[in-house]
């Protein structure tokens, strides 16, 4: 059977859509690539293409500046609001997703409304709570105002998680005399691991670029989270903006994340969906 | 939903063991409400008390001033009457038209275009997993990490935007997109819809992908036009996924900071709610005024989306649907 000529020229039409969707989508991280391996003028000239292949920005980044530090900095405060976060997530969602109460529905729609807060709300109360408790300009101020949005979403997506989950399982340990405890630890936690990894990794890119409370609650350059240090990267003068090593510092850390998210691909996609669009 | 979870196993045990279960689940919350309370509930209280407040650089220096921070009248010597605070303050509701103009701007713009990429991804071809990867992409990138890439492309001197807009001849001269005030709002509107729309398709793609295909059959065997079956069917179906779409990514609109403080700073043309919020708080040591304005930003939210799941009867917990 041939293929009608229109059928092609629309298959063609496609296919080029397809494709600006994706230079749309990846060009600005490429160029942002090939621009953190130019230096000196060839910096200043457009290239569409890799011309030139100098290492100078990234050993200006890694060895003459404190951004190292910053990474670990972030690596530190990230992970550990996220085993925070899972730590107090599973009970509650076992309680909010199997148990029924009442001012269930409403509890839900408080996390839910905690998570969409806009966090300057908060902002001024907790400038205070953490001068009070002598944290400021270090990493315990971000791990304790990060909850304030990585604990509502992990509680939310595992509660859809574990909604989905057969009853029957829970119904065998019940008979068998298991106790809520029992059946959170050993029934359903070994169930969980694949949404845990999901909602953490979530979690934790939530963190990792969080911006507004780190700028506000981090003064001297060594306590800085990379966002806030990429955005603070400066030059030897006001004036001169320090593009390249500001290009190799941003490849640095969204590799690892681009990389992250490609490997989690699907699950990503459920635990963004799970909730919001179930149901 | 497809699980049967309408009571749990405890109806048929008898009311101890739901009552031994309704006590376990107090205390699987209490830890997590304790720390949502710590974080959230307390710091918003002391915000909103200290919006009644003139504290300055010392927080606790300030005298409770009712709502002046929010309305006061002042008598002038000369007999003429001021209205000051954050209601009479022009650069509060400059603010707040840049945040609302930013929001419904860039949330229209994402969601057509991520309806559209999710038509896209929607249909059987090959590579489609290529592309899939490729758009979450822009997704994964740090908010700040895009904002200076796209600072970078977006230089008035050495951008590659402007050299491929005049190699188009699209524009005659290259254009400072970040600090020409008609443009900055253009820039960062450009940067929010390619970082938040692929995001939006994948919301979309997830709702298209519950629509049974043999509704497409039916419709392609009766001959029904491709267009007419996407109004007519498509999009009621998937209405409710795209609704809460829609709400999320306003929200988060609303409150835009960062993008805004990173590529155009101090820019009046963009500067938005939070960023003028903090401004006050921090930077001018304003401290009653900033949390007024803050309290202020927290109560338009609040009644936003409380009139948008009102009118909209967007279920939002899917608890009903249970």
């Amino acid at each position: 059977m041939k293929r009608s000529p229109m059928a092609i020229l629309w298959n063609v039409l496609f296919y080029l859509f397809v494709v600006a969707i994706v230079v749309y989508a990846i060009f600005p991280f490429y160029y942002a690539i090939v621009t953190s391996f130019s230096t000196g003028t060839a910096l200043f000239e457009i290239h569409y293409w890799p011309k030139v292949f100098d290492l100078a920005n990234y050993k200006n980044v890694l060895f003459q500046r404190q951004f190292p530090r910053s990474v670990l900095n972030s690596l530190l405060i990230a992970s550990t609001t996220v085993i925070l976060a899972l730590f107090l997530a599973v009970t509650a969602s076992y309680a909010l997703s199997r148990v029924r109460f009442r001012g269930r529905g409403l509890l839900l729609m408080v996390i839910l409304a905690v998570s969409m807060f806009p966090q300057i709300a908060v902002l001024a109360g907790m400038i205070e709570m953490i001068k009070y408790f002598g944290l400021f300009n270090t990493p315990f101020a971000m791990i304790i105002s990060y909850t304030v949005f990585t604990l509502p979403f992990t509680v939310w997506v595992l509660t859809t998680f574990m909604r989905d989950l057969p009853i029957e399982i829970e119904e065998a340990a019940i008979v068998d005399g298991a106790t809520p405890w029992i059946i959170i630890t050993r029934v359903f936690l070994p169930l969980l691991w694949p949404a845990l990894v999901t909602t953490g990794l979530l979690a934790f890119i939530g963190a990792w670029n969080e911006f507004l409370f780190a700028l506000t609650f981090t003064l001297s350059e060594d306590q800085r989270t990379t966002p806030v240090a990429i955005a603070m990267l400066s030059g030897a003068s006001v004036q001169e903006i320090p593009w390249g090593p500001i290009m190799a510092a941003s490849v640095i850390v969204t590799v690892p994340l681009v990389v992250l998210v490609l490997i989690f691909q699907r699950k990503i996609v459920a635990g963004l969906t799970a909730g919001g669009v179930k149901g | 939903m497809t699980t049967a979870s309408t009571s749990g196993p405890a109806r048929a045990m008898g009311p101890s063991l739901q009552q031994q279960r309704a006590r376990a689940a107090f205390w699987f919350l209490a830890p997590m409400l304790f720390a949502l309370f710590l974080v959230a509930a307390w710091p918003l209280m002391r915000t909103i008390w200290f919006s009644f407040t003139d504290a300055t650089g010392n927080i606790y220096d300030g005298k409770f001033v009712w709502f002046q921070n929010y309305v006061r009248v002042q008598t002038l010597d000369s007999g003429k009457t001021m209205y000051r605070g954050v209601f009479f303050d022009p650069k509060w509701w400059n603010a707040v038209y840049n945040t609302v103009r930013f929001s419904v701007v860039s949330v229209i713009f994402e969601t057509v275009l991520g309806l559209v990429i999710a038509l896209v991804l929607n249909a059987e071809f090959k590579g489609r997993g290529i592309v899939r990867a490729a758009i979450l992409i822009p997704w994964a990138i740090p908010t700040i990490v895009s904002a200076k890439m796209w600072a970078w492309m977006l230089n008035d001197q050495y951008g590659i935007l402007n050299d491929i807009l005049l190699n188009l001849h699209l524009i005659s001269e290259k254009i400072a997109w970040t600090a020409r005030d008609d443009t900055a709002m253009i820039a960062v509107l450009i940067v929010d819809i390619w970082k938040t729309a692929p995001f939006m398709a994948l919301l979309c793609l997830a709702g298209l992908q519950m629509v049974p295909r043999d509704i497409y059959e039916a419709a392609r065997i009766d001959g029904v036009h491709p267009i007419k079956v996407f109004f007519k069917v498509t999009l009621p179906l998937i209405r409710p996924a795209v609704a809460v779409a829609v709400i999320f990514r306003m929200l988060d609109a609303l409150r835009i900071f960062d993008l805004v403080y990173v590529l155009t700073p101090n820019s009046t043309a963009t500067k938005t709610m939070s960023v003028i919020s903090r401004e006050n708080l921090i930077d001018f040591s304003k401290f009653g005024y900033g949390s007024a304005e803050s309290t202020t930003l927290f109560a338009i939210l609040a009644i936003f989306v409380s009139l948008y799941i009102w009118l909209g009867r967007v279920d939002l917990t899917g608890e009903t649907s249970r």
